[in-house]
């Protein structure tokens, strides 16, 4: 899906005529004229300290998250919640992904956030460093929310300098995709979970050069670090940035092999180029019946089960390097600092991380919910196919790389980066390069 | 996206008669008569040209000097945000690409006057359905125009490519290599602007006057003759109109490249325009008072482009 499309018409308007200059006076405007709203509510909620509010307070709070096929799961949790307080109305704002972020940093800005929003890994920090969002601490001691509940990895992803502010609501590991159909027809062996890097690629060689023909490759990477080179350099025990978020790990010579695996694979015709998985990305070559394996986040299962391939498929955990890895993320809920009702906002925060919540989530969505124990629908949900690899795989996930301004560096790799997987300049030079610059912005 | 589309074009043949009356100056006392009443009808469009546009220049020029908080508050930083925009390579990289897609956008134009030419033919049949043929694409939307172009383009399964082949050309992967990839956009860009200029050189066609025409013929002018000698001098201020506004909708290009590219492509880097690069810098890395620089120097390059343009036009455009 092409996030253009959801660029809405007024947006684009914006930024296109001479009001490219107006946007950001909008929003000087927004920040110099905005007043923080004042909480209503019992003298326990101002200072974001948590107490289970009483079940007849009455309140009228907002929820902003970006996924569209997530609203009916949501409305369910809502309508659960409001069984416990019928008098606190939830107002769901769901907006697209694209301008998701834009928004809300314009909110933000001027102190007119959600209530109770989504945040994710790379933009949580940002957020949480400058006191937009409040910590879980309190809800925490209350015994509302316990972290020990959610995979570890991911609970630490919403934790900055020891202050947690959030649970994972959901989370995606990536799994290794493959078409038995054009295995059957290369003759080559399926996948297992115990495939190493070199499995992979003798594999995928087989396969390009048996089926090169028709156009069909063995395997396809990208430049979505998260679906693929990040979990190659995992693999490969090397690191993108340090564990405080502030040196870059592109120097590391473990690092480089993870991305020189990608580089070898475009190099011998195993995968399509950079070019052609900017046209047709690697997702949209496997579900054309094109490509016969591909790293893919869980999420990839909707729009695989309602593909022409949707009975060939299956998934294995990632190939191991030096060890096994994989990226694994997931969605927060978090309550604004500057809400209106904070104690009815953390009030729908704690009821959406209860397990009641999250099993509701898992059975009627598409996610898989972060509460130990209520993935079981999920894995259940496409027959014929082992989802139970993304599952067991958060034993050797690592949380996404973030730091307080990952957009920043994101678009260091999305510039640099294509040039060492087509193979015009090498590897090591890119990627040291990247480091460079990387370093200098986290130094900022 | 041509947003000054809307502008009133000026009289095709005369363009002062849209300055108002001559002489003006006599009109100085009776002016004063009036007193605040023309202050007072113009409001309401003054009132919005001066919050929305003229107070955002002054702010923006003013936070080019500072360096911004995510999250708003800045700092005053003196002229670093110039010094470094005038080291980075991404600002010349960017004007290259945008006088790349403007001079390619520019072609359009004695395309759009043959085709305004050929579509004022008199008792051509089917005439009205030919100008809204040409003028649909300049009002589709751009994303959707977008999102048919990619496909068109899409070096594997794309139809352009298709078509190359069945001729033995090897077709590049056109929206994905730097290089190709703003070339591209500007095709796409051309063949959307099309439309507009014809509507514009149309409408000043109808304004020369046919005896012109048949005298020429009675002459035995060959119709590429009388295209040349009379057409094309006597459309000259509507053709002015057109290369102003369409320079200034090329330098502010965005949504095209930002549609056909998607924000993903490898090719994007090394493919931006001037306004794409305001936009990277203020919206995806957060560095708003070097955006504001930025915009500063955007908006100097067209100021510069439009008044060289005006200064040119008395070699060239015919105004009598």
């Amino acid at each position: 899906m092409l996030p253009t499309t959801r660029l809405s018409d007024g947006r684009r308007r914006a930024i296109v005529s001479a009001a490219s200059v107006v946007a950001l006076a909008a929003l000087a405007v927004g920040c110099s004229g905005a007043e923080s709203p004042t909480s209503t509510t019992s003298p326990t909620s101002a200072n974001g300290a948590y107490v289970a509010p009483a079940s007849d307070l009455t309140a009228d709070i907002t929820y902003a998250f970006w996924d569209e096929t997530q609203k009916a799961a949501i409305e369910a949790n809502v309508a659960g919640f409001n069984e416990l307080y019928p008098n606190i109305k939830v107002n769901l704002d769901v907006t697209s992904w694209e301008g998701y972020w834009t928004k809300l940093q314009t909110q933000a800005s001027s102190d007119t956030l959600a209530d109770l929003f989504w945040l994710n890994g790379p933009n949580f920090q940002l957020y949480a460093s400058n006191g937009k969002v409040l910590p879980i601490t309190s809800e925490v001691d209350a015994g509302g929310i316990d972290p020990n509940n959610y995979p570890k990895g991911l609970v630490d992803l919403y934790n900055l300098d020891g202050v947690q502010y959030g649970v994972p609501k959901d989370f995606d590991t990536i799994g290794l995709w493959y078409n038995k159909a054009i295995f059957a027809q290369a003759g080559v062996d399926l996948p297992t979970n115990d495939w190493t890097w070199a499995d992979l690629s003798t594999a995928a060689n087989a396969i390009s050069s048996a089926l090169g023909g028709q156009g069909i490759y063995g395997v396809a990477g990208g430049m979505d670090g998260q679906t693929t080179y990040y979990n190659t350099v995992f693999q490969a025990g090397g690191k993108i940035i340090s564990e405080d978020g502030s040196t870059s790990g592109y120097s590391e010579k473990a690092t480089q092999e993870g991305l020189q695996f990608w580089t070898d694979l475009i190099a011998s015709g195993a995968s399509p180029s950079m070019s052609q998985l900017t046209d047709t990305p690697a997702d949209q070559w496997f579900t054309s019946g094109k490509l016969a394996m591909f790293y893919g986040g869980s999420w990839a299962r909707t729009a695989i089960a309602g593909s022409a391939v949707a009975n060939d498929v299956d998934v294995a955990a990632l190939p191991a390097g030096e060890q096994e890895a994989t990226v694994i993320h997931g969605v927060a809920n978090v309550v604004a600092a500057n809400g209106h009702n904070i104690a009815a906002a953390q009030a729908l925060q704690v009821y959406l991380a209860s397990k009641e919540a999250q099993q509701q989530q898992g059975d009627l969505g598409a996610i898989i919910p972060a509460y130990n124990g209520t993935q079981q629908a999920f894995a259940d949900s496409y027959p014929g196919v082992n989802l139970q690899v993304f599952l067991d795989q958060t034993a050797v996930a690592t949380p996404l790389p973030v730091s307080k301004d990952s957009a920043a560096w994101n678009a260091l790799e999305a510039a640099l980066l294509p040039e060492a997987f087509s193979g015009s300049k090498p590897v090591a030079e890119v990627a040291d390069d990247l480091a460079t610059q990387m370093n200098a912005l986290l130094a900022q | 996206m041509w947003a000054q589309a809307r502008a009133p074009a000026p009289h095709p043949r005369n363009p002062s008669l849209t300055r108002g009356p001559r002489g003006c100056g006599a009109g100085g006392p009776q002016r004063g008569r009036d007193g605040a009443w023309p202050w007072l009808f113009v409001l309401p469009l003054l009132s919005g040209i001066v919050v929305f546009y003229l107070w955002p220049i002054v702010q923006t020029f003013y936070f080019s000097f500072t360096e911004w908080g995510v999250f708003g508050g800045s700092t005053w930083t003196g002229l670093q945000n110039y010094t470094r925009l005038i080291t980075d390579p991404d600002l010349y990289r960017s004007i290259g690409n945008t006088l790349i897609y403007t001079v390619i956008v520019l072609l359009g134009v004695p395309v759009a006057i043959y085709i305004a030419s050929l579509l004022n033919t008199p008792r051509l049949r089917f005439a009205s359905f030919y100008r809204v043929l040409f003028f649909l694409p300049y009002i589709a939307m751009p994303t959707a125009v977008a999102m048919v172009w990619r496909m068109i383009f899409n070096g594997d399964f794309g139809i352009l490519n298709y078509v190359l082949a069945r001729v033995g050309i090897d077709g590049p992967y056109w929206t994905s290599t730097p290089g190709f990839a703003i070339v591209a956009v500007a095709i796409v860009g051309l063949w959307s602007s099309l439309g507009f200029a014809i509507i514009v050189l149309g409408a000043g066609l109808k304004t020369i006057p046919p005896e012109l025409f048949e005298a020429a013929e009675l002459d035995g002018a060959s119709p590429w003759r009388r295209f040349t000698s009379i057409t094309v001098p006597l459309l000259t201020p509507s053709i002015f109109f057109v290369v102003i506004v369409t320079v200034i909708a090329c330098f502010q290009v965005f949504d095209l490249l930002y549609a056909i590219l998607g924000s993903t492509n490898v090719a994007l880097p090394k493919s931006m325009t001037l306004v794409y690069f305001f936009y990277q810098e203020g919206f995806v890395n957060n560095q708003k008072g070097y955006a504001s620089a930025i915009a500063m120097a955007i908006f100097l390059v067209i100021g510069l482009a439009t008044l060289a343009q005006f200064r040119l036009q008395k070699r060239w455009v015919n105004s009598d």
